[in-house]
């Protein structure tokens, strides 16, 4: 009896094993398979010509694919982002933790949620009809597709996840601290920025370096209002980023053409690779903090 | 348009599927499945085509239907370009070569025959506010190769012309600069993945001019006439609109296609394919 017991653990454990290896798996796969397709190009192209080049012409007669637009577009790209959309959500996050009163906090954290929920898509068709003519008669230019335009869309598009994170790492601050800040004759606003946040501001910079991978990755409503010229980056000329580079010209490429994309793809993962293990570090820390 | 896409491509699948199944069920009755197939249709074998990728849309969906009406054929596209397209033909490697172009004299003297399937016209359009309504072709090529800037230089607004293209590689985008003479040489302000990314940008910004498909044009948009000739289908067939190429099925002379192959030719130049072919955007030769 005992050992059919056993033998049923057993089994149970092997099955959760495999579905846990399964997710493992396709990690790899798609490591392996992006480095096997990404470095033949890289190798032809020659990896300083490839990541340093400033034109992209893939589909000319003498084709050059350097990517530093690209590489450049989407690290300005996010930064921007983070420059807008890290003050509103740090500064929401505090006040739904910490100030806002019960039934507002209900309502916006309902709201901000749906933010999250919103497809990029979405995002990218608003950005089109509103926000792009919007930029080109407010700056005066001939056309509002452009690096603004883009940075606006992403700096939205990270808010949801910058606040709820902060949020989280916020409301985990023991109440003691706070209690014992007021007790001295701090004001409750003295206590929040002086006390609960340098104490949780482990899981606010997870929260900052979630938004970047967020910023970095996002392909559709970017590309949808960035004009997809492959130019240097300017906040008012259409540029295109890394992720975009991949995603269209996919549909029609061939040859060395396609397997540079691949190889964009690839700088791209390895971009989101450390990002991640930045988010690890700092999700350790607060954990440990 | 994607999810329709996706949709079809599902229906394929399933459709596959089932015709898979069928096979297998059947193994074991070779002449009941010998006996149902003569009722049907006798076709079987490959299609095989190879040319220009500018046709994919246009020859994908021939095949679709093509293997759809006939169970058992199998219809292949090698999208390779139309210079290595009629190579294929011209050394066997396929049944019916596809180009977007029409045959240079030594290729026909070679024994290659053309039959037009389409024409491919590509319109001009502006803002529906653009006072512009007609331009010359070397007008166009200026405007695209940055060397007239402003919209007054053609008797428009003063304003910059902001150029919208489509990303390299695409269709549209490769014949327009090819017919223009602008290859490699146009500098987009913006360049967009899809025929109504193009229309919705243009139709949003007063001083855009963009380059579409002539069956994708509404009302949004402008399409401007080209040499004082309106782009429509009559004036694409006669040819008298110059933004336009011809997509041409090339064989062999001299040389009969397999029953299969034949089949589909007959099939993509009959009347019942006038409207496939107008469904994937392109003016039908018929």
């Amino acid at each position: 009896m005992k050992n059919k017991k056993q033998l049923f653990e057993d089994l149970i454990h092997g099955v959760f094993l495999i579905l846990g290896l399964i997710t493992v798996g396709c990690v790899l796969l798609i490591t392996v398979y992006l480095v096997v397709s990404g470095i033949p190009a890289i190798r032809e192209i020659g990896l300083f010509q490839f990541l340093f080049g400033t034109t992209w012409e893939s589909t000319a007669t003498n084709p050059s694919f350097g990517i530093l637009p690209f590489i450049l577009t989407s690290v300005y790209g996010t930064a921007g982002a983070i420059l807008l959309g890290v003050p509103i959500g740090f500064l929401t996050a505090v006040y739904l933790a910490k100030v806002a009163s019960p039934t507002i906090k209900n309502i916006l954290t309902t709201a901000v949620s749906l933010l999250a929920g919103i497809p990029s898509v979405v995002y990218g068709l608003v950005g089109m009809l509103v926000l792009v003519p919007g930029i080109r008669k407010l700056f005066q230019i001939p056309d509002g597709a452009s690096l603004l335009a883009a940075i606006i869309v992403l700096a939205i598009m990270i808010l949801p996840s910058i606040i709820s994170v902060s949020i989280t790492a916020l409301e985990a601050v023991p109440k003691e601290y706070e209690d014992a800040s007021l007790a001295l004759g701090a004001t409750p606003i003295e206590t929040y920025f002086k006390v609960s946040v340098p104490a949780a501001k482990s899981g606010i910079a997870a929260a900052v370096v979630l938004g970047v991978g967020r910023a970095i990755g996002e392909a559709m409503a970017v590309m949808m209002v960035s004009g997809n010229v492959p130019n240097m980056p300017s906040l008012f000329q259409s540029v295109r980023f890394l992720t975009t580079a991949v995603a269209s010209e996919m549909s029609y490429s061939s040859g060395l053409q396609q397997q540079a994309l691949f190889s964009i793809a690839l700088v791209l993962f390895l971009f989101i690779m450390l990002i991640n293990a930045t988010l690890n570090f700092f999700l350790k820390r607060s954990k440990e903090g | 348009m994607k999810l329709k896409r996706i949709m079809k491509l599902a229906l394929t699948a399933f459709m596959t599927v089932s015709v898979l199944a069928g096979c297998t069920s059947n193994n074991g009755n070779e002449d009941a499945k010998q006996t149902s197939k003569n009722e049907d249709t006798e076709l079987s074998g490959t299609v095989s085509t190879d040319g220009s990728t500018s046709m994919e849309k246009v020859i994908g969906t021939l095949g679709e239907a093509f293997e759809q009406n006939h169970d058992g054929v199998t219809f292949t596209y090698n999208p390779t370009g139309s210079g290595s397209g009629i190579k294929a033909v011209q050394n066997g490697r396929c049944d019916i070569g596809l180009s977007s172009r029409n045959l240079k004299d030594e290729e026909k003297e070679s024994g290659l025959k053309e039959t037009v399937l389409a024409y491919d016209g590509i319109a001009i359009v502006v803002n529906s506010e653009n006072p512009i309504s007609d331009l010359s072709v070397e007008k166009i090529a200026d405007i695209y190769t940055g060397k007239i800037k402003n919209w007054k230089e053609v008797g428009g607004a003063d304003a910059e012309i902001v150029l919208i293209g489509r990303e390299a590689g695409s269709g549209t985008r490769d014949g327009f600069e090819s017919i223009t003479g602008t290859e490699e040489k146009c500098e987009y302000r913006q360049e967009l993945t899809s025929t109504g990314d193009v229309i919705t940008t243009v139709s949003s910004n007063p001083n855009a001019v963009g380059y579409v498909s002539l069956a994708a044009v509404n009302n949004s948009v402008k399409a401007i006439k080209v040499g004082g000739v309106e782009p429509t289908e009559e004036t694409v067939k006669d040819a008298s609109y110059v933004i336009q190429r011809p997509f041409v099925m090339v064989t062999k002379e001299g040389t009969e296609l397999s029953k299969v192959a034949q089949e589909f030719f007959d099939f993509a130049i009959s009347d019942e394919a006038v409207e496939l072919i107008s469904s994937a955007g392109v003016v039908s030769a018929n």
